[in-house]
């Protein structure tokens, strides 16, 4: 095939030393992205230079090496901001990854609001970090999680939220990109219904930020999480952005060091934002490999590497579509780079187990999103989703070996 | 490692027709396994007479690897009474677990099992129906989760 994206795939693959590691002996093909996606050079330098030049505690000390592994840490906090486009970067809060993102959000925003009664809205499509936290938080003050549908293609429909909103719902928690069927969701559509019935929304971005140009105050939104491990940084690294007017009210979530101004047993007052959420000593090493990755997608453009995913996903969804026995789920009008499907008489995890030993990684399970699989009524599916440097010979791969389970099973 | 080694034919076979298929009505025991990792689940139904295993049905939905064994599990537990299950469930899991056990012969088809070892991710799919069936007979009634 000649189509090619608008970089050097050649060059990229180069930068990710993962890709060039044979697996049970033969190439990887790496279609797990959406579970984690791998790691260039830059990246893996970035922290060991960190390590090597500028490690020691943040925000603490007056030594040469403190002030340094600040500017680092506070420096990655700056490009998170431009990344986001968040007006100032009080709104971004580093945590361990998307999951703990929204934990603080339930725990520190919903849960001091919630009375018996009140309502968290959100859709059937969600990540289980999307859904657990607040059934945490309603257990523990009587309210109750309300759900929007969707339809038999994996989508939501903006005129659902309308209508489930009510006078009870304090918070609308939204996937802008479905984990389990791709479906990239009307966000900024849902956004402004939510505000119209004066209802904040959190957005978990974790599938969105590796594919599309987020606009925090574009899209208006209120909490924006994401993870660093998604985006081709490290794990264990994650941000929360919150709208400042937000955030400022919220009472700490953590308590420690770092996220205090004065401590004594009369009382302790705490520090300025964004500290107030970040008790303890960050993972900064984590955060300036965070920045290094902003650095390398942008480098690239978010545009380049989404118009070049959109060809996988054609290239995927053509040959896979071929296959006898296959079935698709999740078939929105917008999606992104990832398949998620079943085959006739073979279950997902013995497709998982064939694909791996012809060296193609994919995931296969409910991949944590329960009810929106459930709706399908299939126990599981197979998911291969996509990255920047996959190639349509990894797409024919992914094929053939879906085809070879096939034939194995008849 | 050959991928034969863990699809066999046997298991393909038993996965295809899954012998002892579906439900024992009361006052058989039946007790739910489930595998949180891959949402397999299935329900095992014993029919104890003084402790004698009568009867033995399953249903439930997962990978070949786990209704392979539970099927090939139904046929080879019939006229065990518990001391004999146990002593070949702790067969079974020494094959399924431990690199060097030796296959013993005695266990026939469920030798088959024996590829699994390679595969760590699968072992939990095989071993799921013999640990619900175990609570079965324990009378334990509560259900068996792999996690």
């Amino acid at each position: 095939m000649s189509i090619a994206p608008l970089y050097d795939l050649t060059a990229i693959r180069a930068d990710f030393p993962i890709l060039s590691r044979p697996i049970r002996g033969r190439p990887l093909v790496y279609l797990d992205n959406g579970a984690s996606a791998q790691r260039p050079h830059a990246v893996i330098n970035a922290e060991r230079r960190y390590a090597e030049e500028s490690h020691a505690n943040v925000h603490r000390g007056v030594h040469t090496l403190s002030q340094r592994a600040t500017d680092a840490f506070e420096g990655a906090r700056e490009r998170v901001r431009r990344f986001l486009n968040a007006r100032s970067t009080r709104e971004i809060i580093f945590t361990r990854g998307t999951t703990e993102s929204i934990n603080l959000v339930a725990q520190s925003y919903a849960r001091p609001h919630l009375q018996p009664g009140d309502e968290i809205l959100v859709t059937r499509l969600e990540h289980h970090a999307n859904i657990v936290p607040w059934q945490l938080v309603c257990e523990a003050t009587g309210a109750r999680v309300v759900v929007v549908p969707i339809n038999d293609r994996g989508e939501v429909d903006p005129e659902d939220v309308r209508r489930l909103l009510s006078p009870r719902t304090r918070l609308l928690g939204i996937a802008h990109v479905s984990n389990a069927l791709g479906t990239i969701l009307p966000v900024a559509e849902m956004i402004a219904i939510a505000h119209a019935a004066g209802v904040p929304v959190l957005v978990d971005g974790a599938q969105a930020v590796p594919h599309l140009t987020i606009d925090v105050q574009a899209l208006d939104a209120d909490f924006y999480a994401f993870s660093g491990h998604k985006l081709y940084g490290p794990d264990g690294i994650g941000v929360l952005y919150g709208r400042e007017s937000l955030l400022a009210a919220m009472p700490p979530w953590q308590g420690g060091g770092d996220m205090i101004l004065h401590v004594s047993f009369e009382g302790t007052t705490y520090n300025e934002l964004p500290y107030k959420f970040e008790a303890g000593t960050p993972h900064m090493s984590g955060a300036v490999g965070l920045a290094a990755a902003i650095d390398y997608v942008e480098a690239i453009g978010l545009s380049k590497i989404s118009a070049w995913e959109a060809i996988l996903l054609t290239h995927a969804t053509e040959r896979l579509s071929r296959i006898e026995g296959l079935r698709f789920i999740g078939t929105a009008h917008h999606k992104a780079g990832l398949v998620s499907f079943v085959v006739d008489g073979i279950h997902p995890h013995d497709l998982g187990t064939i694909l791996d030993e012809r060296g193609v990684a994919i995931r296969t399970g409910h991949h944590c999103a329960m009810p929106a699989i459930a709706t399908f009524k299939v126990p599981a599916t197979a998911r291969a989703s996509f990255g920047l440097y996959n190639t349509l010979d990894e797409i024919d791969a992914l094929a053939d070996a879906v085809v070879y389970a096939r034939d194995l099973f008849r | 490692m050959d991928l034969k080694d863990l699809y066999r034919d046997v298991i393909l076979d038993h996965n295809k027709r899954p012998r002892n298929f579906g439900v024992l009505a009361a006052p058989a025991i039946a007790a739910q396994g489930h595998n949180p990792l891959c949402g397999d689940q299935l329900t095992i139904y014993v029919d104890l007479d003084h402790g004698t295993i009568k009867e033995v049905r399953f249903e439930g939905s997962g990978c070949a690897i786990s209704v392979a064994s539970a099927s090939m599990m139904t046929e080879a537990v019939k006229g065990l009474d518990a001391a004999a299950f146990a002593a070949l469930h702790a067969q079974i899991h020494a094959v399924l677990t431990q690199h060097d056990a030796e296959v013993p012969a005695t266990l026939g088809k469920l030798a088959a099992l024996g590829g699994v070892r390679e595969y760590p991710a699968r072992v939990k799919c095989a071993s799921l129906s013999w640990r619900t069936l175990e609570a079965a007979i324990a009378g334990a009634g509560t259900a068996v989760t792999t996690e």
